[in-house]
């Protein structure tokens, strides 16, 4: 671990606390706009954002496969479902449902309950973000060692979904 | 750099994600909720990896995991909500009612 005091931020610290804070304002937006485009729109934010975080952490493969699959698949996939849906266009009352003190109480709740618990568990402990950044040589090398069973399991799991999407979405004329 | 600043990061990003969750209507912000929840565990799982620091990498391959079976949720998650609308012109999550119990 570093030996850096507890209350001297470094150069690294700033630069990941403002990216979680765009993290978390642009979340916070996703869930409480009333245009359900600009919720997509305020995603792509969050999750690179995110992306950047995980730069700072070192963790260079891992954020670029957020930037691949999360910015870009995953955002046009939600974007073609609005399409296909005929989601509204413009602002609408009825994206939120009526249980909104319900839901505030119980998030609220559960973040507290989690944040005093990391701030216990971990207020003290120190990272090192200063080695080398597991890049794409690194991490395909941890994970066709280590984990290629996993790996060989997630692709039938990733086929065999998308073979039931297709099945799902197809129409029932021919059938 | 402290582990408790991506930590709680995490934990935000989760809280944040819950909130959505349970408050949204359209099943395409539901899923999207639960994206900005499955964010909230990466970010945990790559923090601790940089904290552990060891040659597996485990961490980091399960927050590549991860991302792999949120797009597989996605994928199926969307074929559901395209059947939805198809069967009833609408996704707000309220109205499908077929599993409840009938109010006495």
């Amino acid at each position: 671990m570093s030996d850096q005091s507890l209350l001297s931020p470094t150069g690294v610290d700033l630069v990941f606390a403002l990216l979680a804070l765009v993290a978390v304002a642009s979340a916070l937006m996703v869930v409480s706009t009333t245009q359900i485009v600009h919720a997509a729109l305020w995603l792509v934010v969050s999750l690179g954002a995110v992306a950047g975080c995980y730069l700072v952490l070192t963790a260079e493969f891992v954020a670029w496969m957020q930037v691949l699959i999360y910015l870009g698949a995953v955002v046009v996939l939600l974007m073609f479902g609005m399409m296909l849906t005929r989601a509204p266009i413009g602002p609408s009352d009825d994206l939120t449902g009526t249980n909104r003190l319900v839901a505030l109480f119980a998030a609220v709740a559960l973040t507290a309950v989690l944040g005093v618990l990391v701030v216990d568990a971990f207020g003290s402990t120190m990272i090192d973000v200063s080695g080398e950044p597991s890049s794409a040589s690194v991490m395909g090398e941890a994970l066709f060692r280590h984990w290629v069973l996993p790996f060989e399991a997630l692709s039938v799991l990733l086929l065999s979904a998308l073979v039931g999407a297709i099945a799902l979405s197809k129409s029932d004329e021919e059938a | 750099m402290h582990l408790s600043l991506p930590l709680l990061l995490s934990v935000a990003l989760f809280g944040i994600g819950v909130y959505g969750l349970l408050v949204r209507r359209n099943a395409i912000l539901v899923l999207m909720s639960v994206e900005l929840m499955l964010n909230g565990v990466n970010v945990s799982l790559v923090a601790f990896d940089v904290f552990w620091a060891e040659a597996l990498r485990a961490g980091q391959s399960l927050a590549i995991f991860v991302i792999t079976i949120a797009a597989a949720e996605i994928g199926l998650g969307l074929a559901i909500l395209l059947l939805l609308y198809r069967m009833r012109g609408s996704i707000a999550v309220d109205e499908a009612t077929d599993l409840r119990e009938d109010p006495a």
